[in-house]
């Protein structure tokens, strides 16, 4: 396929594996442990898995997926939100398709469905606002979901509704932000990451700026990468780069699509429209300071939360989970307690199980092979 | 072959509905509905065997035994949205699905029934076109609807039109397939393109509107699979790729037999439209559902001679060896991606949903 194929060519990944290989020698730490890398965003987590990466990859190279799936990342507190929104006879509650089964604390956008609740899929916004001007005597509510990647098309929705004096269209606002979280995961006191895989499609829009700050003050390297597997592998060579030559630095491996300064209109939609929020609640991170938005006041009639009367209540995540930890590195998808046993795709626990973008999900449908072999630890069989 | 069917009847004049719409009248059991059956079902499918309008049809035993060893018995209820997509429409896929259920079984299908539960005010004519889509499909797998059924629910109690089709067929003598029989050494093939049904009917529920529709790939596949058995009829599994497509057959096979089966990411037969497609909405190829489309597994040393075999019948032009069955991992399937690493190939949980970005 024209486009695709080009960035799957094994000739070219075997290329990168040897050169891989060779600069991982050249690297000091990588004698000692492993080096710790993390992939940001869901999608590179995807990628990893589906293509069988990380066994190809030298032992000296350990990655850690972090928390850039914003499904997984969605706390039970606000799918129950969703579910209120849904439940009311009026509403049609409109959602990507991959939130529906999300477990809240008592069900899934999915079984609320099969209880009655009026839940379509879309695949878009404005599908959504389609919907609400095709059903004028109906409330359809719009479950924004995503990171900066998915925010403008939500603000732009918004803006249209306006434009086109739409009342019966409104926005339940679950947009995170990326960089608070990175922040959130370097402050942690166990800490274990040397270096980053920066999202792709989030720095599309906000661009590479906002990442200096990692390099700067956290002395960590950061590759923007993209989403095939080549881009996956030159990004990590290109990080492995900076290491062998003592260099730290943002840099963009995606730059046929992520331009340096971002995208200015999408920004100022965004910004139009979004105001960040004090704070957000994320499942297995806990609360993260400015890591949300909300809708401007000026948008208040597009509001979902404004608009209806939901519960906003904040549920404690399950006590035998370890996303949190998972999420930070400090252990592996398969050393947490209930993985595979309490905790599946079929019954997720955590908010790692839920997305086939979440690492346990990942591990589970396509990693179990390699369990064996990866659960012996690096450092062990690096003394062999 | 010719069926075995009983001799005709003089013919009679049939009834026709004249109003446009099915009412609650035509599932009563009085003269409505016998006026709808005559007009829709009996019109369209018109053989010997239907013709008395007995609460059963009947066959002669003997007839039956000169064609194998075995009967074999299937039914599958058909209930897809929307009822007429590119490719095919309920009809025709309420056809093939049980003819194809019957032959991957070895068995050639003979007859099959057909169960309409048809919500009210479902246009008369459209159901007309569906019961003559159903006669085609029945022709070009040669087997004949010979009982039938007919139920008119309120409006909202079924989505607009479901059908039930029972199939019966013989399994000539020595032909063995199932599952378990997978063994190491064994190579997987499939007749043809992957996930062309999944695709079209998701397109056809309008989300994307693609420039060129994909079509569905909805087909009988008996006689493929009689060529298939002539040319070898060592075969160990056969079964179609249709719900959870070819990644759940080969599941299947996988833990009934005990072994281990990999498959070539780069051997997957698929049309570039069903790739994009799948780039486009996050979506796996392996899973989606296919309505013309066999996996089998067969003794390394015949899959040339039941290659040439498919790929000299329409329904198998593209077909391809995907596969090998391996002693281990036992009851996984493994997949060789294009980069040179391995993945499992799971059963899905539930639905594919399409990834938010």
């Amino acid at each position: 396929m024209k486009y695709v194929d080009e960035f799957r060519d094994p000739a070219k990944a075997k290329v990168l594996f040897r050169e891989i290989e060779d600069l991982v020698g050249r690297i000091e730490l990588c004698q000692s442990r492993p080096l710790r890398i993390m992939e940001v965003c869901g999608g590179h987590t995807h990628s990893i898995f589906r293509y069988g990466l990380e066994a190809m990859l030298p032992r000296q190279i350990e990655l850690i997926h972090g928390p850039g799936c914003p499904v997984c990342v969605l706390p039970m507190g606000r799918v129950d939100d969703c579910i209120a929104l849904a439940e009311q006879p009026k509403v049609i509650f409109t959602t990507f398709g991959d939130a529906m089964r999300v477990p809240g604390s008592k069900k899934s956008l999915m079984q609320a469905k099969a209880e009655g609740a009026d839940v379509r899929m879309v695949y878009s916004p404005l599908d959504a606002l389609k919907l609400a001007r095709d059903n004028p005597d109906r409330e359809v509510v719009f479950f924004g979901l995503g990171f900066e990647t998915t925010m403008p098309s939500t603000a732009l929705t918004l803006l249209q509704a306006e434009a086109e004096g739409i009342e019966n269209f409104s926005l339940f606002c679950n947009h995170i932000t990326i960089i608070p979280t990175i922040k959130a995961i370097l402050d942690s006191p166990d800490l274990r990451i040397d270096g980053f895989l920066g999202p792709g499609h989030v720095s599309m829009v906000i661009g590479n700026r906002p990442y200096a700050f990692i390099a700067e003050r956290y002395r960590r390297p950061v590759v923007i990468a993209g989403f095939e597997p080549l881009d996956i592998l030159q990004s990590i060579w290109m990080l492995l780069k900076q290491f062998a030559e003592g260099r730290c630095e943002i840099e963009n491996q995606y730059d046929r699509i992520v331009p340096g300064e971002g995208n200015a209109q999408a920004l100022e939609a965004v910004g139009k429209v979004f105001e960040l929020r004090a704070y957000f609640e994320w499942r297995g991170l806990g609360s993260i300071d400015h890591s949300g938005v909300r809708i401007r006041e000026a948008y208040a009639r597009f509001d979902a939360e404004r608009r209806f009367a939901l519960p906003l209540v904040k549920i404690a995540d399950p006590k035998s989970c370890q996303c949190g930890e998972v999420l930070k590195g400090v252990i592996k998808p398969w050393q947490c307690k209930v993985f595979g046993k309490a905790c599946t795709p079929e019954t997720p626990l955590g908010a790692l199980m839920v997305s086939s973008e979440g690492a346990c999900a990942a591990y589970y449908n396509y990693g179990r092979l390699d369990l064996a072999k990866l659960a012996a630890p690096a450092e062990e069989a690096l003394s062999r | 072959m010719n069926l075995p069917l009983p001799k005709s009847a003089a013919p009679r004049r049939r009834a026709r509905v004249s109003l446009p719409k099915v009412t609650l009248a035509h599932g009563s059991g009085g003269k409505a509905m016998r006026d709808l059956i005559d007009d829709v079902f009996l019109g369209a499918f018109d053989n010997p065997a239907l013709a008395p309008l007995e609460d059963q049809a009947r066959f002669d035993l003997a007839a039956l035994q000169a064609e194998g060893d075995r009967l074999a018995f299937t039914t599958d209820s058909y209930v897809v949205d929307p009822l007429v997509f590119p490719g095919g429409d309920i009809g025709k896929l309420a056809v093939c699905g049980t003819v194809n259920d019957l032959a991957v079984g070895g068995a050639r299908p003979l007859y099959l029934s057909c169960g309409a539960i048809i919500e009210e005010g479902f246009p008369v004519e459209d159901l007309r076109r569906i019961a003559a889509s159903m006669r085609a499909a029945a022709e070009a797998a040669g087997v004949a609807i010979v009982t039938g059924d007919t139920k008119v629910v309120h409006r909202g109690a079924a989505d607009k039109l479901f059908i039930n089709t029972a199939g019966v067929g013989v399994i000539p003598s020595g032909v063995e397939i199932a599952a378990r029989r997978a063994a190491p050494g064994d190579l997987v093939l499939v007749n043809g393109l992957l996930g062309d049904h999944g695709a079209a009917i998701l397109d056809a529920r309008g989300d994307l509107a693609l420039e060129s529709p994909i079509e569905s790939d909805c087909a009988p596949l008996n006689g493929l699979v009689d060529t298939i058995l002539a040319a070898c009829p060592e075969v160990h599994c056969l079964r179609d790729a249709t719900r959870g497509g070819v990644a759940t057959v080969l599941n299947e096979f996988a833990q009934a037999a005990g072994v281990g089966i990999e498959i070539e990411e780069s051997a997957l037969p698929l049309r570039e439209a069903v790739k994009g497609f799948c780039e486009i909405l996050g979506l796996d190829p392996l899973y989606l559902a296919n309505e013309g489309k066999l996996v089998l597994v067969l003794p390394a040393e015949r899959a040339e001679a039941a290659l040439a075999a498919m790929r000299a019948h329409p329904a198998g032009e593209r077909a391809a060896v995907i596969g090998r069955v391996l002693p281990a991992p036992e009851g996984t399937v493994v997949m060789k991606t294009l980069f040179g690493g391995t993945r499992v190939v799971d059963m899905l949980v539930g639905d594919q949903l399409p990834r938010i970005c």
